[in-house]
C-alpha cells in the first residue's frame, strides 16, 4: 500500500517537474523565474522532501477535490434547473451519503498527515549523523537519506535593513551582508538579479551540514533561503535553530518574510555555496584577518 | 410631543433624529451597511493604489504619493522612505478596514441586525439603545485609524505601517511616533463595539425567539450569527489585553513583549492569533448563514442535512478556538507544538466539507433558478473550496516553512475572504436588497456584476499562489524582476474587478431611480424564512402580534 503510494507520488512528482516550467526553463537555480508557476529548484534533502509532498501529494489532491466539487455544482445545475426538474424533491436527509461525506475527508487528512509529520520533523531535526532522512520519499524513511552532522555554525542577525553573518567555528568572525544598489550591481556584479544581490554573500561549503542559529537586534524579521526550504523567524532576545545540507554549488538568494519596516523588501539573504576546499580557503583567509573582502578576493583567485 | 402619544409604541423620530437616536435594528442595520460600503471603498482604494504600485517591478507611485500627502520634495530620499513606509501603511490600513470596518459591520452589524430579529420572530434587538451605541462606536474608530495615517509612527514615516498584526517590537520600539497609539485606539473601540453587538445577539436569539421556535428549528442565519457572536465575545477580550500591554509597553515602561525586560515578542502573536483565528471564522460564518438560505431558496428544496448545518458551525467555532499557532510555524515554536496545530487544523476541513457537501446536496434534487443572489451564493461556494484547500495545504507546518509569508498566503486568505466573505456580502445584498429597500433591482445588471467581479477577482488572486510558491514574500513594495509577469495579471485583474464595482453602484443607483415596488416575497415558494412574510420594505416595528412557528 505504501509503496504504491510512493510510486504514485513519485510519478506526479516527475509529471510535474515536467509540466512545470520552473525546473525545466530555469535561467538561474536559486532564484524566481519569471512566469513560474511552482517552487524553486530545490539543493536541500529538506526542500525535496517539501517538494514531493507539496507537488506529489497535496497539489494533485487539492485539484481532485476541486474539480470533483466544481464537478457536482455544473452537474446540479444542469440536472437540477428549473427547466430540466421543475419539481423539486423533499429530501433532507441521508444518513448514509453524511457519513460518507464525513469519513472521506477524515481518510485522506490521515493520507496526508503521515507525510506531513515526517517532512516537519525532519526540518525541525537537526542531523545528528544516523537520522535517515526522506528526501523525496516522503511515505518510506527507508529509501531516505543520511545527513551528516552539522560541521559549519553560523549565526544570521537580522538588522533594520540588513543581515549580519557571524561564523561561530572561525574565531567568531563576522560581516555584514547589504543589498547591492543598481549602479553597485551594474559596476560589480552584473549578472546578478535586482534586489538580490548583495556584497558579502554568506559563504558554505557544499556537501556539508550548516546549523544556522537566527536571531535579530531590533524587530523581527525571518531568515529564509526558497532552494533550501528554510524560513525561520529571526526575533529579538531568542535564538532559532535551523539547519540545511545543499548538495549543489552556487548563488542561492532568499528575502526577508517577515515585515520589519520600510526597506522590509530590501534586506536580501544570499547563499553562496561553494566547494569545500574554496570554503577552506576562504574561511581560513577570513579567520586569520577577520576581513570578508580579503576573503571574498582569495575565492575569486581561486576561480 | 406629547408624552400622551408615546404610551403606545416608542416615539419614531424623523429626520436626522431618526437615525443619530436610532433604536430600531432595521435603521440600525442600514446604517452599518452604508458604513461598510464607505469603509470598503475606502479600503479597496488603498489595494488599489498597492496593486499600481506592484504591476511593474520598481518603486513606481508611492514617492510621488507621499509627496502628494505629505509635503515632501519631489523625488527626494526623503519621499522615497516616506513611501516605502507608505505601502507598510497601505497594507496595514487595507487589512484593518477590511477586517473591522467592512466585512464586520456588512455581515454582522448590517444583515444580522436587520434580520436575525426578523427570522426570529421578534420586534427588535433585546437592547435597543445598545444597538445604537454598537453602531456609532464605528465611525469614530474609523476615524481614528485614518487619523493615524496623518501622525508620524516611526521616524521619518507617517502611519502605522506594522501590519494589521501589529507585532512588537516593529509596533513598539520600530515604531515610536503616536501613529501606533491612534490604530490601538481605534481597535479597541471598534472590539467595544462589536463585544456589545455580541452581547445583543446572544440574548436576542437565546431569548426572544417566537412562540415555538426551538434552538432546533431556527434558521441557520440566526445560527450563524449565534456561533459568532460567542466567538466575539471571548476573542475580541484577548486582543483588547494584547493590545493593552502593546499600548502600556510603548508608553509607560513595561516590558510585557520586550526581551530586555523579561518579555517575549512570541506571546503578543499567540495572543494576537488567539483572537486572529478566530476573526476568521467570525468573518466566514455568517457567510455559511446566508448562503445556506439562498441556496435553499433557489432550489426550492429545504436545507439538505439541517442539523449537520448547524454542528458543523459550532464545531467550527470551537476548533477555531485551539489552532491559532498554525500562523507561527516559522517563529521557532517546537516540533511537537507544530504538530498538535497541524492535527487540530486538518480536522476543521472535516466540518467545512460538511457544510460544502450539503449546499451540493441541498441543489440536487431541486429545482434550481439562477438569479442573481444564487450566482454569487455558487460562486462562493466554488471560490470558498479553492480558498479552503489551499488552506488544507497550508496547514502542513512542513509546506507552510515554504509558503509562511508569501503571496501563497495572501491568495489563500483572499480567496476565503476578498472572495468567499465579500461574495457572500454581495450574495446577501442582492438576497435582500427588495426586502431591505422595497425596490426591485434590474438583474441584468446584477448578472454583469457578478460576472465581471468573478473574472476580476480570479484574476487577482490565483496567479498569487503562483508567486508565492516561487517565493515572493508578502508585504513588498518591490519586487525581483522574475516575479514581473504573474504581477502585471494580478494587477489587470484589479482593473476588471474595479470594473465590476461599476455595475454594483449602477444597479443601486438604477433601482433608486425606477423605484420599481418589490413583493413581499419576490424570490417565490423556495423563500420560507419570516422576512418573506413582511412587507417589502418591513414595517417600522415587525410582529407586533408574535408569530407561532408550527
Amino acid at each position: 500500500m505504501n509503496s504504491t503510494i510512493a510510486r504514485l507520488a513519485k510519478f506526479v512528482s516527475i509529471f510535474l517537474a515536467v509540466v512545470l516550467p520552473t525546473a525545466a526553463f530555469a535561467q538561474g537555480v536559486g532564484q524566481p523565474v519569471d512566469g513560474a508557476l511552482g517552487f524553486q529548484e530545490s539543493v536541500t534533502p529538506i526542500m525535496d522532501s517539501t517538494k514531493a509532498f507539496h507537488d506529489g501529494l497535496l497539489v494533485p489532491l487539492i485539484t481532485i477535490i476541486v474539480i470533483f466539487v466544481t464537478a457536482l455544482l455544473i452537474w446540479v445545475m444542469v440536472r437540477y434547473n428549473a427547466k430540466s426538474n421543475p419539481e423539486p424533491s423533499r429530501t433532507t436527509h441521508n444518513t448514509l451519503i453524511e457519513i460518507v461525506w464525513t469519513v472521506l475527508p477524515i481518510a485522506i487528512l490521515i493520507v496526508i498527515a503521515v507525510p506531513s509529520f515526517g517532512v516537519l520533523a525532519d526540518q525541525m531535526t537537526t542531523p545528528d549523523g544516523e537520522r535517515q532522512y526522506l528526501g523525496s520519499s516522503i511515505f518510506s524513511r527507508a529509501d531516505g537519506e543520511k545527513v551528516p552532522a552539522p560541521e559549519v555554525t553560523i549565526t544570521a542577525t537580522g538588522y533594520q535593513w540588513y543581515w549580519g553573518y557571524e561564523y561561530n567555528d572561525l574565531d567568531g568572525a563576522s560581516f555584514d551582508s547589504i543589498m547591492l544598489s543598481d549602479a553597485d550591481i551594474a559596476a560589480n556584479k552584473p549578472n546578478e538579479p535586482r534586489l538580490l544581490a548583495v556584497d558579502n554573500e554568506m559563504v558554505v561549503p557544499v556537501g556539508t551540514t550548516v546549523r544556522m542559529l537566527i536571531t535579530a537586534a531590533d524587530v523581527i524579521h525571518a531568515f529564509a533561503v526558497p532552494s533550501f526550504g528554510v524560513k525561520t523567524d529571526a526575533v529579538p532576545g531568542r535564538i532559532n535553530e535551523t539547519w540545511f545540507h545543499a548538495r549543489k554549488e552556487g548563488m542561492y538568494y532568499g528575502q526577508c518574510s517577515e515585515l520589519c519596516g520600510k526597506d522590509h523588501a530590501f534586506m536580501p539573504i544570499a547563499v553562496r555555496v561553494v566547494s569545500k576546499e574554496e570554503y577552506a580557503a576562504w574561511a581560513e583567509k577570513l579567520k586569520a584577518e577577520d576581513d570578508v573582502e580579503a576573503a571574498n578576493l582569495t575565492l575569486a583567485s581561486l576561480k | 410631543m406629547a408624552t400622551a402619544t408615546a404610551d403606545h409604541a416608542h416615539d419614531h423620530p424623523t429626520g436626522w433624529k431618526r437615525y443619530v437616536y436610532s433604536t430600531n435594528h432595521k435603521d440600525i442595520g442600514t446604517m452599518y451597511l452604508i458604513f461598510a460600503i464607505i469603509a470598503g471603498i475606502i479600503g479597496g482604494a488603498l489595494s488599489g493604489f498597492m496593486r499600481w504600485e506592484l504591476a511593474e517591478p520598481g518603486i513606481q507611485i508611492f514617492p510621488g504619493l507621499a509627496s502628494m500627502v505629505y509635503g515632501h520634495e519631489w523625488e527626494s530620499a526623503a519621499a522615497l522612505d516616506a513611501g516605502k513606509h507608505m505601502f507598510n501603511v497601505f497594507t496595514t490600513a487595507h487589512g484593518l478596514i477590511m477586517v473591522f470596518f467592512v466585512v464586520m459591520p456588512g455581515l454582522i452589524g448590517g444583515y444580522a441586525n436587520w434580520f436575525v430579529p426578523i427570522m426570529v420572530g421578534a420586534p427588535d434587538m433585546a437592547f435597543p439603545r445598545m444597538n445604537n451605541i454598537s453602531f456609532w462606536l464605528l465611525p469614530p474608530a474609523f476615524l481614528l485609524l485614518l487619523l493615524s495615517m496623518f501622525f508620524e509612527g516611526p521616524p521619518g514615516g507617517m502611519g502605522t505601517g506594522g501590519g494589521w498584526t501589529v507585532y512588537p517590537p516593529l509596533s513598539t520600539t520600530g515604531q515610536p511616533g503616536p501613529a501606533m497609539d491612534f490604530a490601538i485606539l481605534s481597535l479597541h473601540v471598534a472590539g467595544v463595539s462589536s463585544i456589545l453587538g455580541a452581547i445583543n445577539f446572544i440574548t436576542t436569539i437565546f431569548n426572544m425567539r417566537a412562540p415555538g421556535m426551538t434552538l432546533h428549528k431556527m434558521p441557520l442565519f440566526a445560527w450563524s450569527m449565534l456561533v459568532t457572536a460567542f466567538l466575539l465575545l471571548l476573542s475580541l477580550p484577548v486582543l483588547a489585553g494584547a493590545i493593552t500591554m502593546l499600548l502600556t509597553d510603548r508608553n509607560f515602561g513595561t516590558t510585557f513583549f520586550t526581551p530586555d525586560g523579561g518579555g517575549d515578542p512570541i506571546l503578543f502573536q499567540h495572543l494576537f492569533w488567539f483572537f486572529g483565528h478566530p476573526e476568521v471564522y467570525i468573518m466566514i460564518l455568517p457567510a455559511f448563514g446566508i448562503v445556506s438560505h439562498i441556496v435553499s431558496t433557489f432550489s426550492k428544496k429545504p436545507i439538505f442535512g439541517y442539523l449537520g448545518m448547524v454542528y458543523a458551525m459550532v464545531a467550527i467555532g470551537f476548533v477555531g478556538f485551539i489552532v491559532w499557532a498554525h500562523h507561527m510555524y516559522t517563529t521557532g515554536i517546537s516540533l511537537d507544538t507544530q504538530r498538535y496545530f497541524v492535527f487540530a487544523t486538518m480536522v476543521i476541513a472535516v466540518p467545512t466539507g460538511v457544510k460544502i457537501f450539503s449546499w451540493i446536496a441541498t441543489m440536487w434534487g431541486g429545482s434550481m433558478s439562477f438569479r442573481p443572489p444564487m450566482q454569487w451564493a455558487i460562486g462562493f461556494i466554488f471560490l470558498f473550496t479553492v480558498g479552503g484547500v489551499t488552506g488544507v495545504v497550508l496547514a502542513n507546518a512542513g509546506a507552510d516553512r515554504s509558503l509562511h509569508d508569501t503571496y501563497y498566503v495572501v491568495a489563500h486568505f483572499h480567496y476565503v475572504l476578498s472572495l468567499g466573505a465579500v461574495f457572500a456580502i454581495f450574495a446577501a445584498w442582492y438576497y435582500w436588497y427588495p426586502k431591505m429597500f422595497g425596490y426591485m433591482y434590474n438583474e441584468t445588471l446584477a448578472t454583469l456584476h457578478f460576472w465581471v467581479m468573478f473574472v476580476g477577482v480570479n484574476l487577482i488572486f490565483f496567479p498569487q499562489h503562483f508567486l508565492g510558491l516561487n517565493g515572493m514574500p508578502r508585504r513588498y513594495v518591490d519586487y525581483p524582476d522574475a516575479f514581473a509577469f504573474w504581477n502585471m495579471v494580478s494587477s489587470v485583474g484589479y482593473l476588471i474587478m474595479a470594473l465590476g464595482l461599476v455595475f454594483f453602484f449602477w444597479t443601486i443607483i438604477e433601482s433608486l431611480m425606477k423605484k420599481r415596488q418589490a413583493e413581499d416575497n419576490p424570490w417565490g415558494e423556495g423563500a420560507n424564512t419570516l422576512e418573506w412574510t413582511l412587507p417589502s420594505p418591513p414595517p417600522f416595528h415587525q410582529f407586533e402580534t408574535l408569530p407561532k412557528i408550527k
